[in-house]
């Protein structure tokens, strides 16, 4: 018996010290080798007395079992140094830096596109398009402006023949011709697009974005234009409250025509939009002129409603406090990468237009 | 249009005060542009006495005056006029003082040496006339004893500045814009009695309209002062033009503009006896020719409406007078001319001859046809007040007679338009106001138009009238319903803003560059399409519409490399054009990349971005847009822009049916001509229009799902084949070989060279094989392979190397 706790004492001490793999391997041996200690005495438990026998061996086999764990706990020790040390060799700067990445962006007027048709979406918009070279018909005659209308020198346009039959539409409204001809109403459409006109400075640039809106059904008023545009300004600018101003224009294509101004003050250099006592013209609208709906077969008699243009670029400006038109066209690596988007950032209506 | 809220007031009665109107204008739709305060800095002019004057002593022309401004200092002034003398009253300006001819400002200045304390200005320096040659001469009888006196009377009214719509040319004259503030309530109209001319004298210059085709002019109202003498306006007069910014000229001429901006009535002035014989209007013949009182000579096409007289073209009716009838300050008979133009005809002229004038400006957009008398009668009568002489009888001609036009107006289309009711008493009183005559005949009212409002021709324009007048503030909010019939986006859209977002993703920039080039530009570029010429260009390196988006990324990629910048890529999404009709245009989707992948890299070899690069951006696109690049076919056909060996045109099937994109390299000899300096240059098209609609919802996409479990097997093969075979070709024999077993098909080494053959190259391809259904024995491995090397060898005539 006190051989036992002597082998066990001895040993457990022994594996307290500080072992190689190979020292443990000859404890192993010299325990539980052929003629290791404890194999030795396990070959004992026969000639024990019956009495003892079944103490004895119970006795034996706890001692076994206490030191193979605490060789196997011993190895996997070690194990575990050996692979630190290994990994220790191996540790790099992490600091330096990884393999590197191109971030591309979207352009601040597509990200602002989006972010309309996403809010028009909402209240049952859906988009069309039409080509940017016209007809001097849907560009202008159409849109009760016929020639020698003095309304049409307010738009310089760009003529592709000398006939002066073709050339780049100078609003984005010949789509309402186009969508008005080829459909029956009720129509519920934006058309946002290129837009075209000769006229360049620091505030204008030859080709610019708008975005036409039409809403033509029974029974809609200037009631329903307000309220369609009270709602898109606050939700484009993000804000819970609008200063907005309906002011008596003149458009050939509306009556009453409209032009509307947003509230806003400069805080810190930086536009705020919805406070204060100054006025910014934003967009024209009014209710289509019957004239237009004559045009494209549509009976003003029973159907009515509005449309309304506003400048893209010029939405994209003020949100963003971008202060030159010219270089959103200026294709400037430094500009596109300031104030482009990540392309991951998709303008939607359950995660809103921001993050 | 300017004003002032002085000039307003002689046609209203108002006691409010100035910012009050400027919010009134507004509201009605007279959108206030501007308010300047002209007279600001006006009042440091001062009436002067000049006390001594003696010779500069470096300068023979100039003289030093000294001279009284009614303080204790006498001013030393260097002035170089020749009438400078003893004695002389004049208008003296201090330093810091604006002059307003040329808006410099005056500092304490040595002239040759002399300090020049201010200076004495000339009528024309101070804008009250083209007097230049000497400083102003006031009359020592009446100035004397206003020394040290502002010159000019303060006038507490700031210049407004209107933008007038073209709908409303009544609103161009200052009684128009007062009778509109009326009907809304601000002020009231003055009342003012015409007066009439009574004469019995007859007016002797025979005027004839000649009835032909297109005749612009419709009546020729005409009055005849006799005796008269022109002279300097009085300084009520002058006041008021210089008000409105203008610069007085002589009695007559400001008569006629005070008249065309009091009442929107132009008039022209004639010297009478400058007139041979009579007038005549009628329609110019091509090559005739005169010279306007803006001193340019114009040539005149057929069909413009002339005022002409035995001699000649006298000027252009409604838009500009000649020089060889124009009044001057020795004219003693005027002719005073009030006559009605078609706007249709003026605008056609003016176009043609490219001219703009106030009497234009005004007659394009319609004048009051009944204010032909108003007018002769206002500019007689002041002309003789002020020039003195004898009036005529006034005499008309007319082609057309004009009656009021006649509206019906249902009094409920308000509401309907509106969304909001009004009284039908206050619908009344507004279109009163704004000189409507109502006739209310049981629910429906007769509406005489009055004559100066040619922009109400139906209902919807009374309804207009009102709700301005009302004000657009009235008007109810409707909040929108949030309700989506039709989706908002169709599936060619949806495809745009996928592509868009893809590419963007791919590390590109997204551009927007003009939708015109330069034409240098897109020679290269254009390919078999026509160069689309703009007619009028803003410049001619914006001449053209783009063939391709490459010709403006080329360039702004330049411009870019150019700031210092060397790895860089941009696309942009949108249209070129192939024709000048609507709808010749298609949606292209152009990246362009320039540059090294791995530039001072620590852990990568750097390298020139190549066509594989961009093959990757262009297939990974496609493939996450829904395209399968299983499907995909490629050869080398390209355009000539890009490098013939080292680019690709794609399509999305076998069939060859539209190009859906071309990669590759851009053409050395471009970016060699181009000058652009860039390691590589690689770009790309996806052609949207070209993209068959993936047709399934996503929830169709979804084919059952089926792996299999079973063992797969990958066996490599070498085969030397001619360098013409291109890999596609062999990679697809191979998987024709057996389409259930072969999964996968990988190439991983071309290799030409040693141990090649001349003309050949060796392409090492790794084959995965697996069944869907069993374990696979090695003798159907063996079966496979046998099959693969036999197959690819007959199809290709390719041998397996050893």
């Amino acid at each position: 018996m006190s051989d036992i706790k002597n082998i066990r004492d001895q040993f457990v001490s022994k594996l307290k010290n500080e072992l190689s793999l190979d020292e443990i391997n000859s404890i192993k041996t010299e325990l539980f080798g052929k003629n290791g200690q404890i194999s030795s005495l396990f070959k004992t438990v026969g000639s024990i007395p019956e009495s003892h026998r079944k103490n004895f061996a119970a006795n034996l086999n706890k001692i076994k079992d206490e030191l193979q764990s605490l060789i196997l706990e011993k190895i996997k020790e070690i194990e575990t140094k050996e692979i630190n040390q290994k990994l220790e060799k191996e540790r790099v700067d992490i600091t330096l830096p990884g393999r590197s990445f191109v971030r591309g962006k979207i352009h601040p007027v597509s990200q602002t596109i989006d972010e309309i048709s996403s809010i028009f979406s909402e209240i049952g918009f859906s988009v069309e398009e039409g080509p940017d070279v016209e007809n001097e018909y849907n560009n202008f005659t159409a849109l009760n402006t016929p020639d020698n209308h003095p309304a049409r020198d307010m738009h310089d346009t760009f003529y592709l023949d000398e006939n002066k039959e073709v050339l780049l539409r100078t609003h984005t409204s010949p789509v309402q011709i186009r969508t008005m001809l080829k459909d029956k109403p009720p129509f519920k459409i934006i058309a946002p697009g290129r837009t075209y006109r000769s006229d360049s400075d620091q505030t204008h640039a030859p080709m610019f974005h708008q975005v036409e809106g039409l809403h033509i059904d029974k029974n809609i008023n200037m009631g329903h234009l307000k309220g369609c545009l009270n709602y898109f300004i606050k939700e484009f600018f993000e804000v819970e409250k609008i200063k907005m101003r309906f002011r008596p224009s003149h458009f050939p294509f509306t009556e009453p025509s409209a032009e509307v101004d947003i509230g806003y003050e400069i805080k810190d250099g930086k536009i705020v939009i919805g406070e204060g006592d100054q006025w910014l013209e934003i967009l024209g609208c009014g209710m289509v002129h019957p004239n237009v709906l004559k045009n494209v077969k549509v009976d003003p008699a029973k159907y009515q409603g509005y449309a309304f243009g506003i400048g893209i670029d010029r939405l994209a400006m003020l949100k963003y406090g971008i202060n030159d038109l010219r270089a959103f066209f200026d294709c400037d690596y430094r500009w596109l990468n300031h104030f482009g988007f990540d392309p991951l950032d998709v303008p939607t209506n359950y995660r809103g237009l921001s993050r | 249009m300017k004003i002032t809220f002085d000039w307003l007031k002689d046609h209203l009665s108002v006691s409010d005060k100035e910012e009050k109107l400027l919010e009134k204008l507004t509201d009605i739709g007279l959108e206030v542009e501007s308010v300047e305060n002209l007279s600001e800095g006006l009042d440091l002019f001062k009436i002067a006495k000049i006390l001594k004057t003696e010779k500069h002593p470096n300068a023979d022309r100039l003289k030093v005056c000294d001279v009284d401004v009614g303080e204790k200092e006498i001013k030393k002034v260097v002035c170089g006029a020749p009438n400078a003398r003893e004695g002389l009253i004049t208008v003296y300006a201090p330093p810091g003082a604006v002059i307003p001819k040329n808006n410099t400002k005056l500092v304490i200045a040595k002239i040759r040496d002399v300090t020049s304390y201010g200076m004495l200005c000339s009528e024309s320096e101070l804008n009250l006339s083209e007097e230049s040659d000497g400083i102003t001469e006031l009359s020592s009888s009446k100035y004397n004893k206003s020394i040290g006196k502002s010159f000019f009377t303060q006038s507490s009214s700031n210049l407004i500045d209107l933008s007038i719509t073209p709908n409303r040319p009544d609103c161009l004259g200052v009684r128009g814009i007062a009778r509109d503030l009326a009907a809304s309530g601000f002020g009231k109209l003055k009342q003012i009695k015409e007066q009439k001319i009574k004469s019995k004298k007859s007016q002797t210059v025979k005027v004839k309209i000649t009835n032909e085709k297109n005749q612009g002019c419709f009546s020729f109202g005409s009055c005849l002062v006799t005796n008269v003498k022109n002279t300097e306006s009085p300084k009520w007069l002058k006041d008021k033009l210089i008000s409105i910014g203008q610069k007085p000229i002589s009695a007559i001429v400001d008569i006629t503009n005070y008249v065309m901006i009091d009442i929107n009535r132009p008039l022209h002035a004639y010297d009478a006896d400058k007139i041979e014989k009579r007038i005549i209007v009628r329609n110019s013949k091509s090559g005739e020719e005169f010279t306007a009182l803006d001193k340019k000579n114009y040539k005149l096409e057929d069909d413009m409406c002339v005022i002409s007289d035995d001699k000649g073209v006298l000027g252009l009716g409604g838009i500009i007078g000649g020089t060889r009838s124009g009044t001057e300050m020795d004219t003693q008979n005027v002719l005073i001319e009030s006559a009605y133009f078609d706007p249709r005809s003026i605008r056609r002229t003016a176009k043609r001859l490219n001219i703009d004038t106030d009497a234009k400006f005004r007659f394009e957009r319609g004048i009051d046809q009944l204010s032909i008398e108003e007018g002769l009668n206002k500019a007689a009568f002041l002309i003789k007040e002020i020039c003195g002489g004898e009036i005529s009888k006034i005499d008309i001609q007319k082609i057309s007679t004009f009656k009021n036009q006649i509206i019906k107006f249902d009094p409920n289309s308000f509401e309907e338009v509106t969304g909001f009711k009004i009284l039908t008493k206050d619908m009344l009183k507004i279109l009163d106001n704004l000189g409507f005559t109502c006739k209310k005949n049981k629910k429906i009212f007769k509406l005489t138009i009055p004559s100066w409002r040619p922009d109400i021709t139906q209902e919807i324009d009374v309804v207009e009238e009102l709700v301005r007048i009302v004000g657009y503030d009235k008007i109810k909010i409707e909040e929108p319903v949030k309700e989506r019939k039709k989706s908002t986006l169709t599936q060619t859209q949806k495809l745009f803003h996928f592509l868009q977002r893809s590419v963007a993703s791919k590390g590109y920039l997204e551009a927007i560059t003009w939708s015109f080039t330069d034409a240098k530009y897109n020679d290269h570029f254009k390919g078999q399409n026509d160069e689309l010429k703009i007619v009028n260009p803003i410049s001619s390196e914006l001449g053209v519409l783009r063939n391709s988006i490459f010709s403006n990324l080329i360039m702004y990629m330049s411009k870019n490399i150019d700031r210092g910048f060397k790895d860089l890529s941009f696309f942009e999404i949108g249209p070129t054009f192939f024709g000048k009709q609507p709808g010749e245009q298609n949606i292209v989707v152009c990246g362009l990349s320039a540059g090294k992948k791995s530039r001072l890299s620590w852990l990568e070899t750097e390298r020139n971005i190549d066509v594989f690069d961009i093959k990757k951006d262009v297939v990974q696109t496609l493939v996450e847009a829904g395209y399968d690049s299983e499907k995909f076919f490629i050869d080398d056909e390209t355009p000539d822009y890009y490098h013939p060996g080292k680019s690709g045109r794609l399509f999305l099937n076998r069939g060859k049916e539209n190009v859906a994109a071309y990669f590759g390299e851009i053409h050395p000899n471009i970016i060699k001509q181009i000058d652009m300096k860039t390691e590589s240059l690689v770009g790309f098209e996806i052609f949207l229009d070209n993209l068959k609609l993936p047709k399934k919802s996503l929830k169709d996409q979804k084919t059952k799902y089926s792996v299999s479990d079973y063992q797969k097997s990958e066996r490599d093969f070498a085969f030397i084949v001619d360098k013409k075979i291109n890999v596609q070709d062999l990679v697809n024999v191979i998987s024709n070989v057996d389409k259930n077993l072969i999964s996968n098909i990988k190439v991983f080494d071309v290799y030409e060279g040693d141990n090649i053959p001349e003309n050949q190259k060796s392409i090492a391809i790794s084959v995965t094989i697996q069944s869907q259904e069993k374990t696979l024995k090695d003798a159907d491995l063996d079966q496979i392979n046998k099959s693969i090397i036999e197959t690819v060898e007959n199809k290709t005539g390719a041998k397996i190397r050893s």
